[in-house]
């Protein structure tokens, strides 16, 4: 087999590991609240320049401005809770995704504003691990082990806590959850605040890998819905797999064609999927 | 028939004065609005329906690079390849729509997959750069002044189409308004079922909309490749284009007839003052402020400018489907 197909191979699983968990993330809030945060991976973008700012602009430890691009991210997600998708909770679901729209205006302009287009890097060079012949880059087998273990980390919380368990029952029933003694508010909040730290640790991992730049939600934005979407609502196995197909796909096709052409292949997959298995690839 | 009169005279005093009067500058200004204002009015035809489409940027793409391809490598007069370029995207809204309708993918999927749609054909402008120049966009080749290439170096002549195209646009509008599709449309968006159990063929209402929106945004798609003379890919299709289409239309108010116009003149306007204001120091706070402006816009009047106006001033409205926006 030809070494560099083996090479797109591997890095494609890399990739999925960190689709997934922006997937994940993105298939709480939509499984849970019933709302596509259309700026979902603008918010990404925002704990990607956090973390540019804390390292190399003031010049802290890694270690801190991820902790702290994370928990900014937290609140960060309960913000635009409280203030966008709250007061608009009880309208057309499709208006909670366009005022997010807004405010994947807000944070694209407001990023060139605050650091102009110029693509950053945090320079952080981690090595390339060789095996056999294949090379493999340190940051992205990292980012793959780390959001395996997020993805992990999240799953034994929704099975193990009570919050958790709320959470979950609530995706499938929001009118009992009341009299089951959960306060649905809360829930919405902790639900979004989970989500924005999910966007956070993504960003830590990307901002290893990838420059970033005030429109790179718009590259891998819409990917992260359609493998939400894919995965099927609520269904966290489902979203894993479909992030792995979807990384598959453009890895794969990144190799015998050219990376465009690879995107159009996955969108249109997505497109025939959606018409054959609207419930999600796992659905039965 | 005084009203009728009127009308006829406000045309008309729009076709001569501008022209007469208006710099280069503002020209260009009042070409894009009208221009845009088409754009979001096509667009706001599905949108009222509950048809939230992201995929207009799709329509726009297509309609834009066909005829400027035809006419760069065979010289096909863009009287041909603009309808050429409408065929396609009525076909390409009919391919998403119908399976979509069928199967009932609404609300948000409805977004998501025409979201696709608009990517696909982004994405494909940029991978075919061979033929469309990728990313650095395409220009096409100049004729100087001919109707055959539809080439105009005076602005008066875009000035003109621009008029007639806005025009026809609301007088589109205003049949679908005016129709009975519109009652069956509103019934479909507030309870499909039951519309459908009364003995309403929701398909065919619905694809009628799509194709004639299709159609329309293709159209204005192909006019403005036509007067700026350059296309790109990320100025005409992808997520950015749909957002700002799907925007202005709600901003302006998709309920009303001058709905979207009222966008396009703002969101323009305030682009350009917010561009001479700061001059360059700001890059993007044009689009700060237009993004505040989107969220407080949705959450505390969804109906949009003109809805508040129409509001206030006939103190009745007549469409009462609330479900959507």
């Amino acid at each position: 087999m030809d070494i560099y197909l083996v090479e797109a191979i591997v890095n494609g699983v890399l990739l999925g590991g960190v689709l997934a968990l922006l997937a994940l993330g993105l298939n709480l809030i939509f499984g849970v609240i019933d709302v596509v945060w259309i700026a979902y991976a603008d918010v990404v973008m925002c704990g990607m320049y956090a973390l540019y700012w804390l390292y190399v602009g003031l010049g802290w430890p890694l270690w801190l401005a991820c902790v702290i691009a994370i928990v900014g991210l937290a609140g960060f997600g309960a913000l635009i809770h409280l203030l966008i998708i709250e007061p608009i909770l009880k309208t057309a679901p499709i208006n909670q995704l366009l005022a997010t729209g807004g405010l994947l205006f807000f944070l694209q302009s407001f990023a060139t504003l605050l650091f102009g287009t110029d693509f950053r890097n945090i320079g952080v060079r981690l090595p390339i691990i060789e095996i056999g012949d294949v090379y493999i880059s340190y940051a992205r087998l990292l980012a793959f082990a780390i959001a395996l273990i997020g993805a992990i980390a999240l799953y034994v919380f929704l099975r193990r806590t009570f919050i958790g368990t709320a959470i979950r029952a609530i995706a499938q029933d929001r009118d009992i959850i009341g009299l089951m003694g959960a306060d649905q508010r809360r829930i919405y909040l902790i639900t979004s605040m989970i989500g924005g730290a999910l966007a956070g640790l993504a960003a830590c991992l990307l901002a290893l890998q990838y420059d970033v730049h005030p429109f790179i939600g718009n590259t891998f934005g819409p990917l992260i819905f359609m493998i939400c979407v894919l995965g099927g609502l609520g269904n966290m196995i489902g979203g894993f797999v479909a992030a792995f197909v979807i990384s598959q796909i453009i890895a794969i096709g990144g190799y015998y064609s050219i990376t465009e052409l690879s995107y159009v292949l996955a969108f249109t997959l997505f497109i025939v999927l959606m018409f054959l298995r609207p419930r999600g690839i796992l659905s039965r | 028939m005084t009203a009728r009169y009127a009308m006829l005279a406000g045309v008309f005093g729009m076709l001569i004065v501008p022209p007469l009067f208006a710099s280069s500058y503002v020209m260009h200004l009042v070409i894009q609005i009208l221009l845009w204002g088409f754009v979001y009015t096509a667009w706001s035809m599905m949108g009222r329906f509950g048809l939230v489409s992201l995929g207009h940027g799709a329509f726009m793409g297509v309609g834009a690079y066909v005829p400027a391809l035809l006419w760069n490598y065979y010289g096909v007069t863009p009287w041909l390849g603009i309808p050429l370029g409408m065929a396609l995207s009525v076909l390409l809204g009919i391919a998403i729509g119908y399976p979509c309708f069928r199967l009932k993918v609404v609300g948000h999927y409805f977004a998501l997959v025409t979201l696709a749609l608009s990517q696909i054909v982004l994405l494909s402008v940029t991978a075919a750069r061979d033929i469309t120049g990728g990313s650095l966009g395409l220009t096409q080749n100049a004729a100087g002044f001919s109707w055959f290439a539809l080439q105009f170096p005076d602005k008066r002549y875009f000035y003109a189409i621009a008029l007639a195209l806005w025009l026809g646009g609301l007088a589109a509008w205003h049949a679908i308004d005016r129709g009975i599709g519109r009652q069956v449309l509103e019934a479909v968006s507030e309870d499909e079922e039951a519309a459908a159990a009364i003995g309403i063929d929701v398909m065919r209402e619905k694809l009628r909309v799509t194709t004639i929106s299709a159609a329309l945004t293709a159209l204005g798609g192909a006019i403005f490749g036509q007067y700026l003379m350059y296309l790109n890919p990320e100025t005409v299709s992808g997520i950015a284009v749909s957002l700002q289409i799907v925007f202005a239309a709600i901003v302006g108010g998709m309920y009303a007839m001058l709905g979207p116009t009222a966008g396009a003149l703002l969101t323009i306007s305030l682009n350009e003052g917010l561009r001479v204001a700061f001059a360059t120091n700001f890059i993007g706070a044009a689009n700060t402020i237009y993004g505040i402006l989107l969220i407080l816009c949705i959450i505390f009047m969804p109906r949009g400018i003109l809805g508040v106006v129409e509001r206030l001033t006939l103190r009745r409205v007549r469409s009462k489907s609330q479900r959507i926006i």
